[in-house]
């Protein structure tokens, strides 16, 4: 399965990964599957297979973030690569070197691939024009963050074991959510029916353009859905003036097992984590058998495994060497 | 490219063209000692420097109210020198330079040692435009009255909005002893926030920082009520937004003092051009969209909009290749205006004359300059036009310092192929005259 679906001519989205917006149904279902077969590896007693034995991936994350971080990392050692962390308080970030200047730097000490988290809208692509190494957008600004949205595909695929004609609902801050963007094109691209559902303060201008409906009123937005996605909602929010308290934003937008009521049956609740709890989500745990927080977790290493197999793996005879597929991920 | 000659020059065979005075006509011009001699059939006695202007238009050289050379304090972006070399290859002849400078050009001081360097070193004519308050600080009014003694043509805190409605109704009350206008860089910038690019569905998909509208618009209409209360003279830089149009044509008809420019990118951009170009797009105000972008050809075409200025706003390459936000507003623009401009003739929104008339003449009256005129007499600061030559923009190079523009690459059409401040030569493309 992955054999076929990566072509000689190198990663079937580019050489590098940094928005999710053009990838066809084709190529994004193409990445769900090889992140199925390794999938697998994550539940053998040895957690690796050797087809990026050699290759150096960089974690370069000028914002913090454990999960995305400790996500490539793993998903970069289970297939063998060198990892290194470059996180700018400890580099030379901090004695004024530009964005630029410290990927070209990475570049020449060997990476073949870098990740890079960044506050900035289009950093990461303004560095692959630059560069020669597989740039991979761990989130930027509030642009894009693909894996999340690739890893959301996932789950959805694996819980509900469908994406087209689903209706999902995106909950929360729009205006400045990465990970709703790089959503809402995948999940159209895919067949579902998408709604946002946020206060107009949180919803972009110029959001007519965009194949979704948009909804200010919770109860409504979720009527129906199969799917709801939460955001995080960043406390600093309030400070600007988006919403008046975070408590206020709790009592309209905030999850419980009472406003869920209004959702499908069995709905799949997901957040991208971290999670607030009494903000986005509230205390209660009545929910948690419909909760998909942790797969999407865990289902994010395979994805990014997926990602980075991709693009710098290559078709040699040495890299697709001990590749596992369906058939013969378990063995060794 | 940069030929020293004396004030006098007779070129041959060429169209010559002044909206201002009417004339039109085809022959010889005939400079002396830096002035027009006189025009048509006329000949050359004695040995002056012949050039020959065959396929050619010769008109008013270029008036440019609004750039930014930098000097004192950037010289890394631009200085006086290569401004002006930049300037004289965009054909113009006159160019107004604002004050935000390091120092701010908010001393007589300041202002004298602009006049002098750019005597020493300018090839086109420059003219400071003073700080409306110290330091552009916004809280305290430069003094106006040695400003303009000095030299200072007008006020501007640009880059910024004048501070306060109170600073800009003091401003205008002030400045009307001297009869100089203030220039307002209209824009509310607790509206703009942290703004890098023009609100819209652009910016909703790049996940960009918007500045709507509503952020200029706020700010002209302030301006205008103060203006009414205020008298003086008002000049709106940069108009980029239909509604700032529609209040600014509004309060012409009504006879209010206010005057207004834009700039070649708004009629020739949108905001889908940050897609592509990045950080090269990034101006203020932003690029909007194509809605306000056919408002500003309506505003050119109805005399809303009075001129069309370059916002010449040079910024070296270390600087705009940033991240997007994080790199700063502003484009070069001197040596793009004209052909960007021309492709408004060749579209028929404007005639050529009404063109050169928004490029030369009509800035140099509003800031009582005595330029753009093709008058027996006069300065002989002019331009030679080959309309019918294609070139690309920024090929081989730019003659800025640097090299921050969206229109690298473009192919456009109408070239100045030579232009000449007081009858001497200061740009000749390839030689076009003398070789």
């Amino acid at each position: 399965m992955i054999h076929d679906f990566l072509p000689t001519g190198g990663p079937p989205f580019g050489p590098h990964l940094l928005s999710v917006s053009s990838m066809s149904p084709e190529v994004l279902t193409g990445i769900l599957d090889t992140a199925e077969s390794f999938l697998e590896v994550g539940h053998q007693s040895v957690k690796k297979v050797p087809v990026l034995r050699g290759k150096t991936l960089v974690n370069l994350f000028y914002e913090s973030s454990t999960r995305t971080r400790s996500s490539f990392e793993i998903a970069a050692k289970r297939l063998s690569a060198d990892v290194i962390n470059v996180t700018p308080s400890q580099s030379s970030v901090t004695k004024g070197e530009s964005l630029i200047d410290t990927v070209r730097t990475i570049e020449a000490l060997g990476a073949d691939g870098v990740v890079i988290r960044h506050p900035s809208s289009g950093a990461p692509a303004f560095v692959a024009d630059r560069v020669r190494c597989h740039v991979i957008n761990g989130g930027d600004g509030c642009h894009q963050h693909p894996t999340q949205a690739l890893l959301d595909l996932f789950t959805i695929r694996k819980r509900k074991g469908r994406i087209k004609g689903l209706t999902v609902a995106i909950v929360g801050d729009i205006l400045h959510s990465r990970v709703a963007r790089s959503n809402i094109s995948t999940l159209t691209r895919m067949g579902a029916q998408v709604r946002l559902v946020a206060p107009p303060t949180l919803i972009p201008a110029g959001i007519s353009s965009w194949p979704v409906t948009v909804f200010h009123r919770l109860e409504e937005g979720i009527a129906g859905c199969d799917v709801v996605m939460a955001l995080r909602l960043q406390l600093e929010r309030a400070a600007g003036g988006f919403i008046p308290s975070l408590s206020e934003y709790a009592r309209l937008y905030g999850l419980n097992a009472r406003i869920l009521e209004k959702a499908a049956s069995d709905p799949l609740v997901m957040h991208p984590g971290p999670v607030n709890r009494g903000v986005e989500i509230s205390e209660e745990e009545c929910f948690v058998k419909s909760s998909a927080i942790l797969s999407q977790v865990e289902y994010g290493v395979s994805v990014r495994m997926a990602v980075l197999y991709l693009l710098m793996g290559g078709r040699s005879e040495e890299s697709s060497m001990g590749v596992p597929s369906s058939e013969t991920g378990g063995k060794e | 490219m940069k030929k020293q000659r004396e004030g006098t020059l007779f070129v041959k065979n060429v169209q010559f063209f002044d909206p201002a005075e009417g004339i039109s006509g085809f022959g010889n011009v005939l400079i002396k000692d830096g002035r027009v001699a006189s025009m048509g059939e006329v000949t050359a006695s004695g040995a002056v420097q012949e050039v020959n202007g065959e396929g050619l238009l010769l008109c008013p050289g270029f008036v440019d109210l609004h750039a930014h050379f930098r000097e004192p304090g950037f010289e890394y972006k631009e200085t006086i020198a290569t401004g002006s070399l930049a300037a004289a290859a965009g054909g113009f002849t006159t160019v107004c330079v604002m004050a935000n400078t390091d120092p701010v050009n908010d001393s007589a001081d300041v202002t004298r040692a602009i006049l002098e360097r750019a005597q020493d070193v300018s090839l086109a004519r420059v003219y400071p435009i003073g700080a409306v308050t110290r330091g552009l600080l916004g809280e305290q009014m430069t003094e106006m009255g040695r400003l303009s003694d000095a030299g200072c043509i007008a006020f501007s805190d640009d880059g910024k909005p004048v501070s306060t409605s109170r600073m800009l109704r003091r401003a205008l009350e002030y400045s009307r002893l001297f009869n100089r206008p203030i220039i307002d860089h209209c824009e509310d910038l607790n509206l703009s926030d942290k703004g890098v690019m023009n609100e819209g569905s652009v910016s909703a998909e790049l996940g960009l920082a918007g500045i709507p509208n509503a952020s200029e618009e706020v700010c002209v209409a302030r301006d205008l009520s103060v203006l009414e209360v205020a008298g003086g003279r008002l000049h709106v830089a940069h108009l980029s937004t239909a509604g700032a149009v529609r209040m600014i044509r509004e309060a012409k008809k009504r006879h209010l003092p206010v005057t207004a420019e834009t700039c070649p990118h708004y009629f020739a951009l949108t905001d889908e051009a940050v897609r592509c170009h990045g950080t090269h797009a990034k101006m203020n105000p932003p690029l909007r969209n194509e809605e306000d972008r056919l408002a500003i050809i309506e505003g050119l075409k109805d005399g809303t909009i009075d001129v069309i200025a370059t916002d010449h706003a040079p910024h070296a390459s270390h600087e705009k290749e940033q991240e997007f936000d994080r790199a700063p507003f502003g484009i070069i623009g001197l040596e793009t205006a004209f052909s960007l401009s021309f492709d408004l003739v060749r579209e028929g929104h404007l005639t050529l004359s009404e063109l050169i008339y928004r490029l030369s003449t009509r800035p140099a009256t509003l800031f009582g300059l005595p330029r753009g005129r093709l008058i027996p007499g006069g300065e002989a600061d002019f331009v030679l036009l080959d309309l019918s030559h294609g070139w690309e923009a920024g090929t081989p190079g730019y003659c800025s310092k640097s090299r921050n523009s969206p229109f690298t690459g473009r192919r456009m059409w109408g070239r100045v192929m030579a232009t000449i401040v007081g009858g001497r030569i200061v740009y000749d493309k390839e030689g076009v005259l003398c070789g």
